[in-house]
């Protein structure tokens, strides 16, 4: 096990890189610490395989530093920073047995005979390739393949890491529940570093502890996924987490605060005072559908807004607003009343966002 | 369902019919027709049965011949397979030199088989040719014309100077239709260059090296022009092949029926080791 660490690390897979857009990873600074289970979440084309294949070593960074423990590890081999990693389809050796599949790892390694049939029958178990155990790797299914794509990194108890590139997308929708609770278990019994790329956030929020949201080549934000959800710290994670996402609205500045389609919505003088130092128009304020108040009739600081549209769900409703020319999306508990036609909308402070250049302004941080 | 009754349909078949009759089955019939007939001259003919088979095979200069292409032909498999899957390996895989190796691997198939005998029957020669002189004048007493076993040596390494390629290419093709994704994994399972090789590029060649070492069978157990050109098939007998031993039968000697008996046998014989090797090496490490 180690601690992972990224410094100003920077990747392009053009010769020579001019542009911003021709990086897949800009400037990036983070630290994977030892034992966490972590998760990588982001759309495809963010960087998130790039990330992972230039951790485990498959791929030079263009800049930057990795370091294992403290120690720079750029031009090491994936051999020698002892990493595992498991694709996003399945490589099984075909020729092999689903045993000999999962022993190559080891035998690679030169581990003794007996420490090796123990750990190699201690994995199958856990993913129950017990049945298989003795079969041609070739005819298994894409489900099997991929357990033992899985179990070849599972066997090695000395990783320094593994790393996980959407190893599910594969996988039967059932199963993949399982596996991911099969995963969870080996984290936690074996305290091993866990990085698991997905662009699924349910995937991301069931298996990691803290999750780090890529968009456009970076690390936007990296916390719990409650963290994510209550302050996200970038509209992108904003839009990004949740369902549906963030509302979000440009906005620009007024006497007291910040003004779309003519509908005023005040600030603290602090962030008035902040906003006004700025020389950009780019504002945004956001709010989850989940803390968008809805009445149906006039409440104090309640804004009169036209309901459009509502979605039920079984569980909750969402209902889609117009207010001024902007479309709001509120999510209701079923047992809410739903306001139909006319309607009153309130943005609770505390959870009223203000995006500046995409990053959020946290008031107490000014 | 409903089955549709039309045998006029059957008239469609027929161009297919007149084509395999007369490029395939026609010629394989007046073989096999002489090989059972002693035929003097044009109107007179005697049936003989068996008789031409059972002199065939019992032929020493045939069983020699025989097994000189057996061993041949085995050597050339022995050589040019390892030989061109090393090639195929050690290739460039992108770039201009890709392209550059493909083209001079692809040069020696592109010779007419006896212009490639007369190239090494004058490279060979000791008097004149680069080779034989540099060898003797290295103090290797070479001289393919005199020495059955420079004969055959010189033989042999035509044969791989000519079809490596052929082997090397097809490798070259295999190995490029191997997914990245496996190099990585072994990368990353920590597989050792031979365990690379082993364990993901060979079971992954086994379908081209199926058609390599077919087509090399085949074609060395057939082989004629470039013996012929370059040695003869001597010194003595020393690389009279099967097919030369045919034609001298057919042609020089005018035995028709023996010839068209061994033909036939010839023909099974390529027939029988080319199943032999297709079962068994697609039925390799199937066992479950």
């Amino acid at each position: 096990m180690a601690e992972i660490q990224l410094s100003s690390l920077a990747h392009s897979y053009h010769v020579k890189p001019s542009a911003s857009g021709d990086y897949a990873i800009r400037h990036m600074n983070h630290v994977w610490h030892k034992g966490g289970a972590y998760a990588l979440l982001g759309p495809s084309g963010c960087g998130k395989s790039t990330l992972l294949n230039i951790i485990s070593g498959l791929l030079q960074p263009s800049q930057g530093d990795v370091l294992f423990d403290g120690v720079r590890v750029n031009e090491m081999t994936p051999r020698e920073r002892n990493i595992a990693q498991v694709f996003q389809f399945p490589v099984v050796y075909d020729s092999m047995t689903v045993y000999d599949n999962l022993a190559f790892p080891l035998r690679n390694a030169g581990t003794p005979k007996a420490k090796l049939q123990a750990k190699v029958l201690e994995v199958a178990e856990i993913l129950e390739l017990q049945n298989v155990l003795y079969n041609k790797a070739r005819n298994l299914t894409a489900d099997e393949k991929q357990k033992v794509s899985m179990g070849r990194g599972l066997v090695r108890d000395d990783v320094s890491a593994i790393l996980f590139d959407e190893p599910l997308t594969v996988i039967d929708p059932h199963l993949k529940w399982k596996l991911r609770r099969k995963l969870k278990q080996i984290h936690e019994q074996f305290n091993l570093t866990m990085i698991y790329v997905t662009h699924d956030q349910l995937e991301a929020s069931t298996f990691a502890d803290k999750i780090a949201v890529m968009y456009g080549g970076q690390i936007v934000q990296f916390g719990t996924p409650r963290e994510l959800f209550e302050a996200p710290n970038h509209t992108f994670v904003g839009y990004f987490i949740g369902s549906p996402g963030m509302n979000l609205v440009s906005v620009s500045r007024c006497a007291g605060g910040v003004t779309f389609d003519g509908i005023d919505l005040p600030l603290s003088d602090r962030l008035n005072q902040y906003l006004a130092s700025l020389q950009t128009e780019n504002i945004k304020i956001g709010i989850r559908p989940e803390f968008v108040q809805l009445a149906g009739s006039e409440m104090d600081d309640a804004l009169p807004c036209d309901v459009q549209h509502i979605e039920d769900l079984g569980t909750y409703k969402i209902v889609t607003l117009k207010l001024g020319e902007q479309i709001f999306k509120a999510r209701l508990d079923e047992d809410h009343a739903v306001p139909q036609g006319r309607a009153w909308v309130s943005f609770p402070r505390q959870w009223l966002m203000i995006y500046v250049d995409e990053f959020l302004v946290e008031e107490q941080a000014l | 369902m409903i089955k549709t009754e039309n045998n006029k349909a059957w008239f469609l078949v027929l161009p297919v019919f007149l084509l395999v009759a007369f490029s395939a089955v026609i010629p394989l019939m007046t073989v096999v027709n002489y090989s059972v007939q002693d035929i003097l001259d044009p109107n007179t003919a005697f049936f003989v049965g068996a008789e031409w088979y059972r002199e065939v095979l019992r032929d020493p200069r045939l069983h020699d011949s025989l097994l000189r292409q057996f061993i041949y032909s085995f050597s050339v498999l022995a050589i040019e397979i390892p030989l061109g899957i090393g090639v195929a390996l050690m290739m460039p895989t992108k770039g201009r030199m890709a392209s550059l190796c493909l083209i001079l691997l692809a040069i020696p198939l592109l010779i007419p088989w006896n212009v490639v005998g007369t190239i090494w029957q004058i490279f060979g020669r000791a008097d004149i040719g680069l080779m034989g002189w540099a060898l003797n004048s290295l103090g290797v007493d070479y001289n393919y014309a005199a020495n059955p076993g420079d004969a055959w040596a010189t033989v042999l390494l035509m044969d791989v100077w000519h079809w490596t390629s052929l082997v090397a290419l097809l490798c070259y093709s295999g190995l490029r239709a191997i997914p990245e994704a496996f190099y990585q994994a072994a990368e990353i399972d920590r597989a050792s260059r031979w365990a690379v090789f082993r364990y993901i590029q060979l079971p992954r060649l086994k379908s081209v090296l199926v058609i390599a070492v077919l087509l090399r069978f085949m074609d060395s157990f057939m082989i004629y022009t470039e013996p012929f050109v370059l040695t003869g098939g001597g010194p003595g007998s020393s690389t009279t092949f099967l097919s030369q031993t045919l034609v001298t039968m057919a042609i020089g000697q005018f035995d028709i029926g023996p010839a068209a008996a061994f033909s036939l046998i010839y023909f099974l014989i390529v027939l029988l080791v080319s199943w032999l090797f297709f079962t068994t090496i697609t039925h390799m490490d199937k066992s479950k």
